[in-house]
């Protein structure tokens, strides 16, 4: 059974938060996610959840709070974005590498300088290799299924990693959209009571985060590449039995129209929807375009990208953060190597778009699927790195 | 033999407390602390001010734990009657 009930990003994040039962929330407000903190504050005030709620006075104290409660056993939920997800890095990677299943929303912001309180993807892709499990939500509903599965996966004995839920700042977290919730007994015997395999107890006293010098970091470093490979393996299950319980169903990537298209746009998050919409107008007038959306990010999909890419003969790689320096963004560098290293040679392009809350319009959506159309044509690409959006 | 990466626990975790006492930090040593007992008050201040817990309590002076002792100096500093002094390995 379930229901549907109005809710914005930061609601539904809450919402999930507290129908999975978690034991303790560390978290500190930071804009656009300061609502999940506050919703889920309220919970804890009018005694609707039994969490322990840690008031901390910075990020980097939430992400250590959340690891010392994870170590002892709990569930664990937090949120952040932008400059406190910056905050946090050193503690992300002490959160994967002690193998803790913690789970973070992300209210994807720009970060400073100069400062910006609106959507782009430059915070997490800054943590990109932290060793966190990371998947990008596209709406509201999204956010709330993905909170929850999120903890499914994560706390799997074979996997035990952290996930970080992205979603668009104030795009997502301040829309306001019918959601689709399961009932509380759902989601409980959906998720269990959370098994550990080591944990912190005064009567069965253990080492954590003991130093280990160049004869061991090396092993356990190359034991968390496994457990990426085991999150990559459990995600069908967890999407399968998932499905099972919505009627929502969930996947690697999310394809659209990619079976007979020419040209198709590669992108994360919010932005799909915009891009499948004007696909479909350009559908209409017979252009075979497709698009193509990752949910899951880390580990990076990369077998089941090319068999969504198989018949497509051009892309186009949008990326809302930049890699200054570097040959392409975040997402276009890890497709353009999964594409290479199956020696699959096809016209590809980068799109850096949305710095800062930069809106992208319907008009610029449609003249990037005319580039890749021509470039399925040619089989050349003009311009590899395109800034779309920005005043020349 | 040294273990795996299939092998070794999850995460780094020793499955046992106390290891630090295994771990022979005294090779990291570079100066010793020497202590002249007939100088010793037995004050206890070093073994207050001991960031290590190497002073070891005797029934009337103190003692070093050279397993343990990294030979910071504190003890010689903060030593009042001047009995700890520090000497090269």
């Amino acid at each position: 059974m379930s229901k549907i009930i109005g809710l914005s990003g930061n609601e539904a994040a809450a919402y999930a938060a507290k129908q999975s039962k978690v034991d303790v929330v560390a978290a500190y407000p930071i804009t656009p996610q300061t609502i999940i903190v506050e919703r889920f504050s309220e919970y804890v005030a009018n005694g609707e959840v039994e969490t322990e709620f840690i008031c901390v006075e910075s990020e980097h104290s939430a992400m250590s709070a959340c690891i010392g409660a994870s170590l002892a056993g709990a569930r664990v939920f937090t949120a952040t974005c932008s400059q406190g997800l910056a905050l946090m890095h050193e503690m992300l990677y002490i959160a994967s590498g002690l193998r803790l299943p913690i789970v973070m929303d992300v209210a994807n912001r720009a970060l400073s300088a100069p400062i910006n309180i609106h959507c782009d993807h430059s915070d997490m892709m800054g943590s990109r290799d932290c060793g966190w499990i990371q998947v990008f939500c596209e709406n509201v509903q999204e956010v709330y299924d993905w909170t929850i599965q999120a903890f499914k996966l994560s706390e799997d004995l074979d996997v035990l990693l952290p996930t970080a839920v992205n979603f668009d700042g104030f795009t997502i977290t301040h829309a306001m959209e019918d959601v689709n919730v399961l009932e509380d007994s759902d989601v409980e015997e959906f998720l269990s009571i959370r098994k550990t395999k080591y944990k912190l107890d005064p009567d069965e006293p253990m080492t954590f985060g003991a130093l280990t010098l160049p004869d061991y970091y090396f092993e356990v470093k190359r034991q968390q590449e496994e457990a990426m490979k085991k999150a990559y393996e459990k995600y069908v299950n967890v999407v399968k039995q998932y499905e099972a319980l919505s009627g929502r169903a969930y996947n690697y990537l999310h394809e659209f129209m990619l079976e007979d298209a020419e040209a198709a746009i590669i992108c994360l998050g919010s932005t799909a929807g915009l891009v499948r919409q004007v696909a479909k107008k350009l559908r209409n007038k017979g252009r075979r375009v497709g698009v193509l959306k990752p949910w899951l990010f880390r580990p990076f999909p990369s077998k089941e990208l090319l068999k969504a890419l198989e018949n497509v003969k051009s892309l186009a790689v949008l990326d809302r953060s930049l890699s200054f320096g570097a040959p392409f963004g975040p997402l276009c560098s890890d497709v353009i190597t999964t594409l290479f290293s199956e020696e699959k040679t096809i016209p590809v392009f980068n799109v850096i778009y949305g710095l800062g809350g930069r809106e992208i319009t319907p008009k610029e959506v449609e003249d990037i699927f005319n580039l890749a159309l021509k470039a399925a044509k040619t089989g050349k690409v003009e311009e590899k790195v395109k800034f779309v959006g920005v005043r020349e | 033999m040294k273990l795996t990466w299939k092998e070794v626990p999850i995460g780094g975790v020793i499955p046992k407390g106390g290891v630090a006492f295994e771990y022979k930090s005294g090779d990291w040593r570079t100066f010793k602390p020497v202590i002249d007992i007939n100088k010793c008050v037995n004050c206890l201040i070093c073994w207050i001010y001991c960031p290590d817990a190497s002073i070891i309590r005797l029934e009337r002076h103190v003692d070093v734990d050279y397993y343990h002792c990294k030979g910071c100096g504190i003890c010689a500093e903060e030593c009042p009657v001047k009995a700890i002094t520090m000497r090269e390995e």
